[in-house]
C-alpha cells in the first residue's frame, strides 16, 4: 500500500538496532554518570540563592523584591541555551578555570560553566517553589514566633521554614527530574553528558537513529521512577498531614 | 482601684488604615492600661478590636498615633520591637502552636533561642507552669494529639514562658467546643488573680463581669465607652452599646 513506504525507514530494526552497544558502551555509561553529576550538583547549588530569592520576594521592601523578581523573570523568560551560551562565552571568558580532570572524563573547564548556568537557571525555579512552600504555612504561625520575641530570620529558620519543607522537597525533587532533562542542552558546549554521548555515537558510526534512542531509553529509566517514587512519597506526606 | 497601679501601656490616637486609607479599621483610640488590670474589649465583629489588640505588640503597623510600653514608645521605628515583644504574651483564637514541635519544644523555643536561658532550667520552669495548667503528662505530645482547649491551655503557657508583664487574648474561646470553654476561662481566672496585667477580646460577657476591672466597647473602629464592668452592663449610656447588649446577653 502507498503508505507503507512511509514507515520504510522506521523499522524496528533501525530503532533498536543496539550492535554499536558492546564497543561505545562507554560513551553512555560515562553520558549517565555525567548528566547525573551535573544535574545533582546544579540543583544542590542553586538551593542557597534560591532560598535568598525567595525570602527577598517575600521582604517588605519595594526594592529589594523588584531586584528578586527581575531575576527570576529574566531566568525564566529566556532560553536556557541562550543562558547557557552567555555565562560560558561571557562570563567565563573572564574567569580562567585550572584544566583538570574528575573522574577520568569530566573536564571541569567545561563542567564549571555548565554548572553555574544551569543553577542560575535553576535558582530562578526553586526560589519560586520555595516562595510557594514558604505562603502554604499558615500565617499565624510567624506571628506566634513573632509575638514571643522571635526575630523575622528566627521565625523562617524555626517555626516556618521547617513547615514548608515538606511541600517543598517533593518539588525540589521534580526540578532534579526537569534537570536530567535540561542539562542534555549542554552537549552543545561538548559537555561529554548522555546527548553528547549518544551524538558522538551517531556521528562515529553512521547509525543516526538507535543511538538516541537508547538515550531516550536511559533518561525514561532514570526520571520516571524517579517521579514515581515521588508521587508516592507526596501522597504520603499529605496522609501524614491528616493524621 | 484601676487607677492605682502605674500605666504600662498608653496607647495615643492609634489610627489603622489599610489599602492606602480606603479601609479604616481604627480610628483616634486611646487607652491607659495600668498594671494588674484586666482590660475586657468587647464589640460587634469587624468593629477593630483585633486590629487594636495586635497593634498594642506592633503585629499591627499604626498607620498614626503612638504605643507606649512601659514607657518606650514602641510605634517609633526606632525601637527594637523584638525585644518588647518578649514581655508581652499573646494568645491567639487558633492557639498557632507550632505543630512541627513536641509541647515542650513549643514551650522553651522563645526562652533558649531569644533569651539565651538553659534548655535545663527553660524546661524546669515550663514544667511548673504545665502543671499549674493540669497538663503536665503532655509535655511529649504533639500539638495535633491535644484536644482545642488542651491547645490554648498550652498556647497560654507558651506566652507565660516568657515572664511577660501583660497578657493579649485575641478571642481565645471562639474556636473552641462549648464544653472547652471552661477550663481555658478557668486559667485565665487563676492569671487575672495571680495579677497579670491582660488585655482580652471576647464574646464571654460573664467573663468581663466577673474578671474585667475595666470593659470596652468598640465599635466602628472607636473606643466608644470605658467603664468598670457593673456599670458597663447596667447602665449603658452609648445607644450602641445598649443595641450590641441586647443582643448578646
Ligand atoms: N489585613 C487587612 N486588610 C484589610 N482590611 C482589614 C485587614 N484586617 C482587618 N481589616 C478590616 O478592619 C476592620 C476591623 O477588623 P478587625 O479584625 O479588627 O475586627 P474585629 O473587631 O476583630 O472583628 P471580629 O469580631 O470579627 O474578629 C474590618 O472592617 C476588617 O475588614
Ligand atoms: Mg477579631
Amino acid at each position: 500500500m502507498w503508505w507503507s513506504n512511509l514507515f520504510a525507514g522506521m523499522s524496528p530494526s533501525n530503532f533498536f538496532n543496539f550492535s554499536f552497544l558492546p564497543k561505545y558502551a562507554s560513551f553512555f555509561i560515562q553520558g549517565v554518570e555525567y548528566t547525573l553529576l551535573l544535574s545533582v550538583v546544579s540543583v544542590a547549588i542553586s538551593v542557597i540563592p534560591a532560598l535568598i530569592l525567595a525570602l527577598m520576594r517575600l521582604s517588605k521592601s519595594g526594592i529589594v523584591r523588584t531586584i528578586s523578581g527581575a531575576y527570576i523573570s529574566l531566568f525564566r523568560s529566556t532560553p536556557l541555551m541562550v543562558q547557557l551560551y552567555i555565562i560560558y562565552y561571557g562570563l567565563f571568558s573572564l574567569i580562567r578555570i585550572p584544566s583538570y580532570t574528575i573522574l577520568g572524563f569530566i573536564d571541569i573547564t567545561r563542567f564549571i560553566p555548565g554548572v553555574v548556568a544551569l543553577a542560575l537557571n535553576s535558582s530562578a525555579y526553586v526560589s519560586e517553589i520555595f516562595r510557594a512552600g514558604i505562603l502554604a504555612v499558615d500565617q499565624g504561625q510567624m506571628e506566634a514566633a513573632r509575638s514571643l520575641g522571635l526575630s523575622k530570620w528566627q521565625g523562617m529558620k524555626f517555626v516556618v521554614l521547617p513547615q514548608a519543607i515538606k511541600n517543598i522537597l517533593p518539588a525540589l525533587a521534580n526540578e532534579l527530574v526537569t534537570m536530567v532533562k535540561e542539562s542534555s542542552i549542554c552537549s552543545v558546549l561538548g559537555m561529554s553528558e548522555l546527548i553528547w554521548g549518544a551524538k558522538t555515537v551517531a556521528s562515529t558510526t553512521y547509525k543516526t537513529l538507535a543511538p538516541y534512542v537508547l538515550a531516550a531509553i536511559v533518561y525514561f529509566a532514570i526520571n520516571y521512577p524517579a517521579s514515581k517514587v515521588i508521587e508516592a512519597i507526596e501522597r504520603r506526606m499529605r496522609r501524614g498531614d491528616r493524621r | 482601684m484601676a487607677t492605682e497601679g502605674n500605666p504600662i501601656i498608653d496607647v495615643k490616637k492609634l489610627t489603622k488604615t489599610y489599602c492606602g486609607g480606603r479601609i479604616r479599621a481604627l480610628t483616634d483610640c486611646s487607652l491607659t492600661i495600668r498594671k494588674g488590670e484586666v482590660v475586657v474589649i468587647v464589640g460587634p465583629s469587624g468593629s477593630g478590636k483585633s486590629t487594636f489588640l495586635r497593634s498594642l505588640n506592633l503585629l499591627e503597623t499604626p498607620t498614626s498615633g503612638q504605643i507606649i510600653f512601659e514607657g518606650t514608645d514602641i510605634s517609633d521605628k526606632k525601637t527594637d520591637i523584638n525585644l518588647h515583644r518578649q514581655r508581652m504574651g499573646m494568645v491567639f483564637q487558633h492557639f498557632n502552636l507550632f505543630p512541627h514541635m513536641t509541647v515542650m519544644d513549643n514551650l522553651i523555643l522563645a526562652p533558649v533561642k531569644v533569651r539565651h536561658e538553659d534548655p535545663e532550667k527553660a524546661k524546669e520552669r515550663a514544667r511548673e507552669l504545665l502543671s499549674k495548667v493540669g497538663l503536665s503528662d503532655r509535655e511529649s505530645a504533639y500539638p495535633i494529639q491535644l484536644s482545642g482547649g488542651q491547645k490554648q491551655r498550652i498556647a497560654i503557657v507558651r506566652a507565660l514562658c516568657m515572664n511577660p508583664d501583660v497578657m493579649l487574648f485575641d478571642e481565645p474561646t471562639s474556636a473552641l467546643d462549648p464544653e472547652m470553654v471552661g477550663e481555658v476561662l478557668e486559667v485565665m481566672r487563676d492569671l487575672a488573680k495571680s495579677g497579670m496585667t491582660m488585655v482580652v477580646v471576647t464574646h464571654e460577657m460573664g467573663f468581663a463581669k466577673e474578671v474585667g476591672s475595666r470593659v470596652i466597647f468598640m465599635d466602628g473602629g472607636k473606643i466608644l465607652e470605658d467603664k468598670p464592668p457593673k456599670e458597663f452592663f447596667e447602665n449603658p449610656e452609648n445607644e450602641r452599646l445598649k443595641l450590641f447588649l441586647s443582643k448578646v446577653l
